[in-house]
Order: C-alpha cells, then sequence, then structure tokens
C-alpha cells in the first residue's frame, strides 16, 4: 500500500494549484471586470461612502497586495465577512446553506443511480431491440433537459393540479427538527420526530427527482456501454457454461465488473451534479448553496461569492480524490 | 437480353435512398438537423413568422391559449407566440457565438500548447484543467454577473468555461501527431513550424472537431437557458426563452401554466437537437463505436 500513499500525498499536492488557478480567476474576474463598490452603492455613492467600502474591502490596496493578502486569510481558514445583513462570516453563511445542499445531492445522487442502472442493465441486455433504443434515447433526452423547465413542469403535475406535493421549500414551517447534522431526513430519525420526516421527505422528493431524472441518462449510457462489453469477455462466456442463471451472470459478474468505469465517471460528474444541485435550488426555493450564491450575485455579496466558489472548488478537489482512491483500492490492478 | 431501360424516377429514387439513414443512430443525427435548421431559420425569418411585435402589449394579461393568441399571452400582455419565434434569435447568436469563441481560442492554444511543450504547456494545461473541473455554470453564473448583460458578454461567460474542452482534445491529438511519421518527414525537409502546426497538425485536428462541437452547443444552449433563467442574460425586454421561463414561474400557484410551459419546451427541443446531432456524427464517424 506504499505506492498508494505517495499517489494521495501526490494528489493531495497537484490539487493545491488547481485550487490557486480558480482561485486567482474569480480574483480577477471580480477585481477587473466587475467594480464591487459601485456594483453596491450604485453609481452616484457620496465619495466617503466609497472610500468606506473600499477600505472594507481592502480595494485600495494594489491588487497584489489584495491577492495575496486574500490567501493568507485562506489559508488560515478566514474567508473574510459577509458585506451585507449583519456582515456574518462567511464560513458560517455556508456551513448554514451547506447541509440543504448536501442533502438533495444525496438522495438525487441515490436517484439518479438507481434509475441510471436500471435502464442502462435493460438496454444492454436488449441489444439493438426496442428497449434498447428507447432507453438510449433516454439517455439523450435526459442529459438536454433544462432542469428548472422540468422542475416547473413537475411542480404544476404534483404540486399544483394533484396538490400532492409542496412546491417549494425544504420542510413546513416550524417544524424543523433539532439539528443534528443538517440533514432533515437524517435528524428527523434520529429525534424520532416523525411529523418532521415525512414534511421533510414530502419537500425532498421534487427537487431530487427532478435532479435524479437529469443525470440519470449519463448512467443509462455509462451502465449500457460498460455492461455490453464486460458481457462479451470469457469470463462471462465461462459463467454461462458452468451453468449459472443468466440473472447471476448479468448482475454479479456483468455488472460488478462494468461497475468500475462506472464509478470512475460518478467522480466525474459530481461537478454536474452540483450545478444541476444550483439550478434544482432555485426553482424550488431549496435553501442551499445555489440559492446562497444566487442571492449573493444580486446583492453583490463579493465576499460571500469568493468564499462559495472556494469551497465549491475545494469539494470537487476533494471528492476527485476520494474517487481515485476508492478506485485504486477496489481495483487490485490499478497501481500509480 | 435485358434491356436497360432508363427511368429517372428510380434514379431518383435511388439516390434519395442513398443519402436516407438506414440506422437507429442516422435518424438522429437527421432528426437534430432538422430541429437545429428550423430554429435557425425561425430565428432568420422571425418578423415574417411572429403575427405580434414581441416586447409589445398586444392583447390582456395573461390570456390563456386561444384563437388570437395561440399559445396565450404573458403577465405584460405579450404574445407568447411571437416572444418564442424572436427568442430563437437570442438563443442561436448567443449559442453561435459563445461556441465560435470557445472553438478558436481552445483549438488555438491547444495547437499551440501541445506543439510547443515545456514550461508554456504545464502552465496551460493547468490553467484549463482547473476550469474544466469546476462546475461550468457556477463560474458562469460569476463572470455573467460581473460582466454584466448584453449578447457578447453573456456568449464570452459561456465561452470561458468551454474552451477547455477543445483545448484539451486538441492538444492530446497534437501530442501523438507531433510524434507521427508525416510531421518527422516534414520536419526533414526543412518545414518551418509554422507550416508544420497550420499545415500538417490543423487539417488532422480539425475533422474531430464536429462532435465535440456538436455537443458542446448544446451545453452552451443550457447554460445560456440558466444564466438568463438567472436573469444574468440579456436585458429585460429582449425575448428569451430562460429569462421567460423564470417570468412565467410566478404564475405557477394560480394553475397559469402557458407563459412557462413553451418558452422551457423551446429550450428543451434546442437542446436535444445539437445532442441528438452530436450523438449521430459520432456513430456515423467513428463506426468503431457502433454496438
Amino acid at each position: 500500500m506504499a505506492s498508494l500513499k505517495v499517489y494521495i500525498v501526490r494528489r493531495v499536492l497537484l490539487a493545491i494549484p488547481m485550487i490557486f488557478i480558480l482561485l486567482s480567476i474569480v480574483f480577477l474576474i471580480m477585481r477587473v471586470a466587475g467594480d464591487p463598490v459601485s456594483a453596491i452603492l450604485g453609481g452616484h455613492a457620496p465619495q466617503e461612502q466609497i472610500e468606506q467600502i473600499k477600505q472594507q474591502l481592502g480595494l485600495n490596496k494594489p491588487i497584489i497586495f489584495q491577492f495575496f493578502g486574500y490567501i493568507g486569510q485562506l489559508l488560515r481558514g478566514n474567508l473574510g465577512r459577509s458585506l451585507i445583513w449583519g456582515q456574518r462570516p462567511v464560513v458560517n453563511e455556508i456551513w448554514d446553506h451547506f447541509p440543504a445542499t448536501l442533502e438533495l445531492s444525496i438522495s438525487s445522487f441515490l436517484i439518479s443511480i438507481i434509475i441510471g442502472i436500471f435502464t442502462g442493465t435493460v438496454a444492454a441486455t436488449h441489444r439493438n431491440r426496442f428497449l434498447d433504443h428507447t432507453f438510449r434515447l433516454y439517455g439523450i433526452i435526459t442529459y438536454g433537459l433544462f432542469i428548472p423547465w422540468i422542475g416547473i413542469m413537475l411542480q404544476l403535475l404534483f404540486g399544483v393540479y394533484l396538490g400532492l406535493l409542496p412546491i417549494g421549500g425544504r420542510i413546513g414551517t416550524l417544524m424543523e427538527p433539532k439539528s443534528i447534522t443538517g440533514l432533515y431526513v437524517l435528524d428527523s430519525l434520529l429525534t424520532l420526530n416523525f411529523d418532521s420526516l415525512v414534511s421533510a421527505i414530502k419537500h425532498l422528493i421534487l427537487p431530487s427527482v427532478t435532479l435524479g431524472v437529469y443525470l440519470s441518462g449519463i448512467y443509462t449510457r455509462l451502465t449500457r456501454t460498460h455492461l455490453m462489453e464486460t458481457l462479451e469477455k470469457d469470463f462471462i462466456k465461462a459463467a454461462r457454461a458452468r451453468g449459472l442463471s443468466e440473472r447471476a451472470v448479468i448482475y454479479k459478474h456483468g455488472l460488478k465488473n462494468a461497475f468500475i468505469p462506472i464509478l470512475t465517471m460518478m467522480g466525474l460528474q459530481f461537478a454536474l451534479l452540483l450545478v444541476g444541485a444550483v439550478l434544482t435550488e432555485i426553482t424550488f426555493s431549496w435553501p442551499g448553496m445555489g440559492t446562497l450564491l444566487f442571492e449573493r450575485i444580486t446583492y453583490r455579496d463579493f465576499t460571500t461569492v469568493q468564499g462559495i466558489i472556494v469551497f465549491f472548488a475545494l469539494i470537487v478537489v476533494t471528492v476527485n480524490l476520494l474517487v481515485d482512491i476508492i478506485y485504486a483500492y477496489i481495483d487490485p490492478r490499478i497501481r500509480y | 437480353m435485358v434491356q436497360v431501360k432508363y427511368s429517372p424516377s428510380k434514379f431518383i429514387v435511388s439516390k434519395l435512398k442513398s443519402i436516407c439513414p438506414r440506422k437507429g443512430t442516422e435518424y438522429f443525427a437527421l432528426i437534430g438537423f432538422i430541429i437545429i435548421l428550423s430554429i435557425i431559420l425561425m430565428a432568420i425569418f422571425a418578423p415574417f413568422i411572429a403575427p405580434y411585435n414581441p416586447i409589445k402589449k398586444v392583447g390582456g394579461i395573461l390570456e390563456e391559449p386561444n384563437g388570437r393568441f395561440i399559445l396565450g399571452t404573458d403577465g405584460l400582455g405579450r404574445d407568447i407566440f411571437s416572444r418564442i419565434i424572436f427568442g430563437a434569435r437570442t438563443a442561436i447568436s448567443v449559442t453561435f457565438l459563445a461556441v465560435i469563441i470557445s472553438l478558436s481560442f481552445g483549438v488555438l492554444l491547444g495547437l499551440l500548447s501541445g506543439y510547443i511543450g515545456g514550461k508554456f504547456d504545464s502552465i496551460f494545461s493547468l490553467v484549463m484543467d482547473a476550469i474544466y473541473s469546476f462546475p461550468g455554470l457556477i463560474l458562469a453564473i460569476v463572470l455573467a454577473a460581473m460582466l454584466g448583460p448584453g449578447i457578447l458578454n453573456t456568449a464570452i461567460a459561456i465561452a470561458v468555461i468551454y474552451t477547455p474542452t477543445y483545448f484539451r482534445m486538441v492538444r492530446g491529438l497534437v501530442l501523438s501527431l507531433k510524434e507521427s511519421l508525416f510531421v518527422e518527414a516534414a520536419r526533414a525537409i526543412g518545414a518551418k513550424d509554422r507550416t508544420i502546426v497550420f499545415k500538417y497538425i490543423f487539417p488532422n485536428v480539425i475533422s474531430s472537431v464536429p462532435i465535440v462541437l456538436s455537443l458542446n452547443a448544446a451545453d452552451a444552449v443550457l447554460t445560456l437557458a440558466a444564466l438568463s433563467f438567472l436573469g444574468l442574460g440579456l436585458p429585460a425586454p429582449t425575448p428569451d426563452w430562460g429569462f421567460d421561463l423564470k417570468a412565467g414561474h410566478a404564475y405557477l400557484a394560480s394553475k397559469i401554466w402557458w407563459p412557462s410551459t413553451f418558452p422551457g419546451l423551446m429550450i428543451v427541443i434546442l437542446t436535444l437537437g445539437f445532442s441528438l446531432l452530436g450523438e449521430g456524427i459520432n456513430e456515423i464517424l467513428t463506426p468503431e463505436l457502433r454496438r
């Protein structure tokens, strides 16, 4: 396992310039393309107010000092304070909103994997027949779906016309469970608060189905391609020759081996999951990171926006790293 | 002896048959092409197709689809059908611009980076990889918010996040082509670097662009729609599907479905057109992937 350790260390070290570059891009865009001060105050603010804001943002210093000042603070885990509404620390803002995003992402991810692997397996085992073509088309169509639209259509059908499910928010008013993890479903379970649990799940269904269906098409296609490839291998023939049932051949031998490339793809698609989550959150007024980002961009709260970008970059890098490590761990053939 | 009689009708039928798609995937490409072509035509001839001025109040507020307004009117009494027709202009022009910008920068930088190599290559690759791995829309949101509304600005915001796609593809190809025999031969007869890059490598690289381009355009349509859905696209009265979808969303709870349904449907149709085309070209050009 020594080589794996070396590999992990190298990957972590490689992640640092990545975050640094992303940060510089965002930093430059914010300072060069946008004018935070007039964006915050409007065009006709008095001079001293402009100076005050500049002071606060550190904009009166040369850009290179600002940048390294920010990096220095960042290394100490300090993302600065929000520019609006009581100027809370950005870190707190992020931690308040992140559990909502996490909850949505986990449930959508599960939905997409279940749909994707199921449809992909059916397509692969019905090669070039009707079901295969249907699910291939499904893969193409879902990828082209515009999340807010599909969300709005679901809201119309299940929320407005059938009245079955709420069309926005995360939980009924005053029904929040005692916060332990910040994930409402989990918290309600832990505190045995069943009213909250029902409400939380009801609110979760439409957004996660929206995002789940959008992402499922990718897994349909992946599962189909890789399973087909695997099913042509010799060990599958051997399994069949041993008289194993078709079910066992496909699920135990085929799918299990086709799973490795699918797993890598999950890591690569993680960025897409985040993007999807942002749009889903805004469509369903889901109080997560996406909603926070959008709200703060509208109010020109630059420090918070910067903090969110850093946070997203960290998550993406961490997840890709984790997937790589898991990948190396479950497939003993892979050595770095 | 069998007399072969020339029959024009048979000739035409056989010609048509030869260009007709035979496999399911070739139909994908054809359908995609038809969708894109009709939306482009819709954009070009918008003033002739649209029954009303898309930015003027022409009827009652939020009229249901009826004989006069086939898709109803929006919250400001504007004809939704006309807005959808003119919205094609926005969608097509921004997508087109964004794709052109990202394509030119991506291909050029990829060629140079791959060919020159060394420090230059490492730096560019690192920057491109950083952008590539980051959730695209989030970067585009920040960019669009900073640059402000407008066709060019929105196109730039979208182009930045798709440049790495072309860069990575071209760079990879250049790295392998650089070692190939014909490039070595060119170098041996004393061709300049410029000639090698643009006359020898470039033509071999450009052939793999259409697939990426088509799938990329699908993504660009979605990103544009997302930006305008968030109000970061074009300035207000411009007909824009994403923006209209957002505006229609506000009336949802009162069972007013038409202002959001139709603009959103157009976004999905156009995206579908590009992805079908990309998928189809992909299978036609790379038959080894055909399973």
